[in-house]
């Protein structure tokens, strides 16, 4: 059992995971800072994602597509917002248009990825948070006028 | 066509009021007691109540036990994404973990950082 826990908090909308590795610290960085490994596991064997650019700095940019089944490929991106090798690091993630540039009316998520030696094992605290306030926001007004669109469409059907 | 009429002047009347369609904002992120809710107007709790109840006619919310409180949350497909998002999230990482572990398991246990092909830009 690699996971050894998971949060979830549905109000901060926030995943918090702990897993533990049996191996060093840098073995489990390189799986992050090596492109070819990060390949290997980012994406599911279905998907598997292509690096692109992989710039593990603060302000750098990780892009990747991930082609499917068809051959149909999806792009995304990482921007580092904090990198403390081989420790921790911090980007935020979000989709990219076929030319890998950026979809900003698509949903982010910001993760935080911490490694700590644990019983000759290393353990990966990550916490992923959507991020909102704006886009819970716009979440919640979605949902508000899908509800009200909803209810709407109810009268409709009420009054037909 | 009468009973239809009345279930759309429910809905309608649920949502004409302010203090209702906060009550429907604020339980969309997250459930609140009512007495908790309460806070949020001038007006007494009972108020509130009748705010809530008429909400929960209309079907906008729902009104669960919890101990001694009365937890109102807003059932709409906001929730519902927000929580899907999240679970589907979940299993993102658990994969990604697993695939990690096994490509740990590939490599032999020791400092050694020879494959080390960091891409410098």
């Amino acid at each position: 059992m690699s996971v050894k826990s998971v949060d979830k908090d549905l109000d901060a909308l926030t995943l918090t995971l702990v897993a533990e590795f049996s191996a060093t610290t840098e073995q489990v960085w390189d799986l992050w800072a090596d492109p070819r490994k990060l390949e290997q596991w980012w994406g599911p064997p279905t998907y598997p994602a292509t690096v692109v650019d992989h710039d593990l700095t603060p302000g750098g940019q990780v892009t990747y597509f991930m082609t499917g089944p068809e051959g149909d490929t999806h792009h995304a991106w990482w921007r580092m917002t904090a990198v403390d090798e081989p420790k921790s690091l911090e980007f935020v993630d979000g989709f990219a248009d076929a030319d890998g540039k950026p979809v900003d009316t698509m949903p982010t998520n910001t993760t935080t990825m911490t490694l700590s030696p644990y019983d000759g094992g290393t353990r990966m605290e990550l916490r992923s948070v959507f991020d909102t306030s704006e886009q819970m926001e716009q979440l919640i007004s979605m949902g508000m006028a899908e509800g009200l669109t909803a209810s709407v469409g109810q009268m409709d059907a009420l009054l037909a | 066509m009468v009973v239809r009429e009345e279930a759309a002047d429910c809905l309608l009347h649920a949502l004409s009021d302010r203090t209702r369609r906060d009550i429907v904002r604020r339980c969309l992120v997250s459930e609140a007691s009512v007495s908790r809710l309460a806070e949020n107007y001038s007006m007494s709790f009972a108020a509130v109540q009748k705010h809530v109840a008429v909400l929960e006619q209309a079907g906008l919310v729902t009104k669960e036990r919890s101990g001694r409180e009365q937890l109102v949350r807003t059932d709409v497909e906001a929730v519902r994404q927000a929580r899907a998002a999240i679970d589907q999230l979940e299993a993102v990482w658990r994969a990604r973990v697993d695939r990690m572990s096994d490509l740990l398991k590939a490599e032999p246990l020791d400092e050694g950082n020879e494959n080390d092909e960091r891409e410098e830009r």
